[in-house]
């Protein structure tokens, strides 16, 4: 029954080892082979996952501006704020403050105040989270003071709530302008609270990759400001157009870059430039159309991430919800635009904090020298355990080549990745995995020269050595445990190998060792150890 | 056939008399390697200092290195280091943090600085390798990696206490901090570079040599339970003598394996490899002269007042519990 199981799980190793040495097309094909009736996984067709320093690839980790998206906030604050002084008709002397963290009014009235303080406290809404913890906070705390000072400060459990959700959107957004590059099977996960890890492999040059990810493409539609417009409404913007020097611009958003539904490079049809073509969802269509007919004759200004791309005047009404953005784009440029329009905006600027790139090339050698490293280390390792051991030596031998199966069958079960120091934990499992046997060997050994009789020697080899293997296994376990925990990218790699060389050791030295011996013992009918 | 047998039958080395040279052996390893950590300095990687790595190689496989080390520091990248490597014209190019007024500027002019390198010799090379850690980044790794290491001491150190009793898990630790302060002294002063890979390879060599001290352990238990009267010292080298063959047979095998990844496993894991060799040699020393002879100064005694009878042929490890020998620290000693 024990032999029946050890040899299942050998041979399911082998099964589940073997899709990684078949090319990707020979595995889609057993996979559609499945038949339907059957569930997926009944029949082994995944294949180890190489990790991006081995097939070659750029692992960027982004981190969110929390400054910017606290400036956010504070910003939509102040305009809620305004919004209710409106509607509620009170008119400030001293108008809004706003401070880092939020904002201030003075309402000197007590019945202004009275029907102000209820509205307020509309904004301080509690941060919704799944936890009970987060769900007792609120985003906004409103202060007062006895002479009429409201303060509006954003909590930190806001500020978190909201860098939560820019994340999410931000992961969404990635998502799709990563996917337009067209690469194969790219990763985006959220790291920690404030990151996104962004992996794509086989890329060459990872610039493309890094100015999609690192632009925020918050695109604006607003007016040049007129030089008679009050000074409060407009902001100074660098342009892109006239060598960088700045323009006037109205803060006044006019239509934003939500509201495209459609954005396509293309070249402009009289100069033959690069451009990018653009459409506008309905709202978008109707905002674009009134304010372009009200404004016949003015220039507007093309804003995208507080950057002045263009600013064309109206000839005309522009009613039919497109339009095209010209800049002086290259080719490539205008491509990238199209994408980050159509993906859409991020919700706050993303910094790169890590980037680590792999040439193929690099990746290649690694693998060819991981490999060769693995063929040497077998050669000398089994070499080494049948002089030593003999015939227990190749015993130790068997088991070891089904220990190294195992670990690749478990990684594909598994879908954990291949780094190459996750190859060099393969090879140093090579040499710890025999330990197990060494311990055995040696205790039957020392139990036979002891006096007793072969068989007794044996089966007293093989438990007294048990407590041992587990108890120094269990040390070096905890040490790979910990690893695994704390490491990122290649060096989890590593743990993870070794703690499975760790668990498959215990196998197939022991049980796998045991079996064959016994088997041995049954046939071979030996009167003494043959080492 | 004839086998091969490294260690022989039945040796009786008293090792526990050797502990007068190797206690202060160590001790003085151990203070050079603490003076190097301080006073050398450790060949940091960008992993814990922070800053940009790139690895090029030549398109047409010649490196002209004083070309590269001229034009790399005039690209205002800060201190720049360029090394030459491999056959095929590998060039390295290694620069620090760059400055900035606040964190995101930072993170910024280290994308530019990369930016400038890039443009500067894409003609001639191909990038192979790219590693950019912000000054974020780099903090946090030093501090993961740290308590890392901690960590894995304190929890081995839980389970030894649990498994064992406390003079053999104090035992335990003291070896194997010996073990992790002389692997730190061995990257100071070989200058192999210091990464996030070496912290996975202390963690190995923790494992390792705690693997080895617990083999030895748990044949002491297991003498202690059957030898009610011999002295300590003899009982310690008895264990270690019943032991060596497999000591040294598994140090061997894992040694092999680390020297085929020296010699063929590439140079991004030979200072990995070179470090592990290491700690397979200082740890099978550890075991075998210092974690044992430690014992005795804990206080360590054999024949406890009642015999328990874990009788010699039960397996040890389905009785841990009941058949933990008695061993007593020295305040609950009783005079003689």
């Amino acid at each position: 029954m024990k032999t029946f199981g050890v040899l299942l799980i050998a041979v399911l190793g082998i099964l589940f080892a073997l899709p990684s040495l078949l090319s990707l097309d020979t595995r889609k094909s057993i996979e559609q082979s499945i038949p339907g009736f059957l569930p997926r996984w009944i029949i082994p067709h995944q294949a180890i996952v190489l990790g991006l320093d081995l097939q070659g690839g750029s692992h960027v980790l982004l981190e969110v501006d929390t400054q910017s998206v606290l400036r956010g906030q504070v910003n939509t604050l102040r305009d809620d704020v305004r919004r209710l002084l409106r509607e509620e008709r009170i008119a400030l002397a001293g108008g809004i403050g706003v401070q880092p963290r939020g904002v201030t009014v003075r309402v000197a009235d007590q019945a202004e105040r009275t029907r102000l303080l209820p509205r307020l406290r509309e904004l301080a809404a509690p941060v919704g989270g799944l936890f009970g913890q987060t769900g007792s906070q609120n985003a906004v705390e409103i202060n007062e003071q006895p002479d009429g000072l409201i303060s509006l400060a954003v909590t930190d459990a806001g500020v978190n709530e909201r860098v939560r959700k820019a994340i999410d959107q931000a992961i969404e957004v990635l998502r799709r302008r990563v996917d337009a590059l067209g690469t194969t099977e790219p990763n985006i996960q959220r790291q920690g609270v404030d990151r996104i890890l962004v992996q794509v492999p086989g890329l060459q040059d990872p610039r493309r990759l890094k100015e999609i990810l690192g632009t925020t493409a918050q695109l604006e539609f607003r007016l040049v400001a007129d030089p008679g417009a009050p000074p409060g409404d407009v902001e100074q913007l660098p342009s892109q157009e006239d060598g960088g020097a700045s323009m006037p611009v109205e803060k006044r958003v006019l239509v934003q870059g939500e509201d495209l539904i459609d954005a396509q490079p293309g070249f402009d049809q009289r100069t033959g430039e690069p451009i990018v073509n653009f459409k506008f969802n309905i709202r978008g269509a109707q905002r674009f159309g009134q304010v372009t007919t009200e404004n016949v004759g003015r220039p507007f200004a093309i804003v995208l991430d507080k950057k002045v791309i263009s600013a064309p005047r109206i000839l005309q009404p522009i009613t039919g919800g497109q339009g095209q953005i010209s800049g002086r784009f290259t080719v490539e440029a205008a491509n990238n635009l199209a994408i980050l329009l159509r993906a859409g905006a991020l919700p706050a600027p993303l910094t790169i904090v890590e980037e680590r790139t792999v040439g193929p090339g690099l990746g290649q050698d690694s693998i060819d020298a991981g490999k060769k490293a693995s063929y040497v280390a077998t050669v000398l390792v089994v070499g080494f355990m049948f002089v030593t051991y003999g015939l227990f030596g190749l015993f130790a031998n068997i088991a070891l080549a089904v220990h190294v199966i195992l670990i690749f069958a478990l990684m594909a079960m598994v879908g954990s990745t291949l780094t190459l120091p996750g190859i060099a934990g393969i090879v140093l499992t090579i040499g710890t995995a025999v330990d197990s046997n060494v311990l055995i060997y040696e205790r039957i050994r020392e139990e036979a020269r002891a006096g007793r009789s072969m068989i007794s020697a044996l089966e007293a080899g093989f438990q007294r050595a048990f407590a041992t293997i587990i108890d120094s296994n269990v040390t070096m376990f905890i040490a790979a445990a910990i690893l695994f925990f704390l490491g990122s990218g290649p060096v989890k790699g590593f743990a993870v190998t070794l703690i499975l060389g760790i668990v498959t050791t215990v196998v197939t030295a022991v049980t796998m060792t045991r079996m064959m011996i016994a088997l041995w013992y049954r046939s071979a009918k030996p009167t003494k150890l043959p080492f | 056939m004839k086998l091969l047998r490294i260690i022989p039958d039945d040796t009786k080395f008293p090792f526990m008399s050797f502990r007068r040279v190797s206690f202060p052996f160590s001790a003085l390893l151990s203070v050079v390697a603490v003076l190097c950590f301080f006073f050398v300095n450790m060949n940091f990687g960008i992993d814990f200092t922070g800053g940009t790595l790139i690895e090029m190689q030549a398109k047409n496989g010649k490196s002209d290195i004083a070309q590269v080390r001229e034009a790399a520091h005039g690209l205002s990248v800060g201190e720049v280091e360029v090394q030459e490597f491999g056959e095929k014209g590998d060039v390295s190019i290694r620069f620090g943090l760059q400055p900035g007024a606040t964190q995101q500027d930072r993170e910024k002019a280290q994308q530019a600085a990369q930016e400038r390198v890039r443009t500067t010799f894409e003609k001639d090379y191909d990038f192979r390798r790219v590693e950019v850690v912000g000054p974020r980044v780099s903090g946090e790794l030093v501090q993961s990696g740290t308590l890392g290491v901690v960590l894995s001491i304190v929890g081995v150190l839980i389970y030894l206490w649990f498994r064992f009793e406390w003079e053999f898990a104090v035992g335990a630790v003291i070896a194997t901090l010996h073990d992790l302060v002389l692997t730190i002294g061995f990257f100071a002063i070989t200058q192999l570079e210091f990464n996030m890979t070496s912290i996975a390879a202390i963690l190995t060599i923790v494992g390792y040599s705690l693997n080895d001290t617990v083999v030895v352990f748990d044949r002491i238990r297991e003498l202690l339970r059957r030898y009610k009267k011999m002295p300590v010292e003899q009982l310690l080298d008895l264990a270690i003598n019943t032991t060596l063959s497999r000591t040294i047979m598994t140090s061997v095998t894992t040694t092999l394996a680390l020297l085929a990844l020296v010699l063929f496993g590439g140079q991004v894991i030979a200072s990995f490899s070179w470090a592990m060799i290491f700690g397979v040699v200082i740890g099978t020393y550890s075991s075998i002269f210092i974690a044992a002879p430690v014992l005795i100064y804990l206080g360590l005694k054999v024949g406890a007042e009642s015999a328990i009878a874990a009788g010699h042929d039960a397996a040890p490890a389905a009785k841990t519990s009941a058949a933990k020998p008695r061993v007593r620290g020295p305040a609950e000693r009783p005079a003689q």
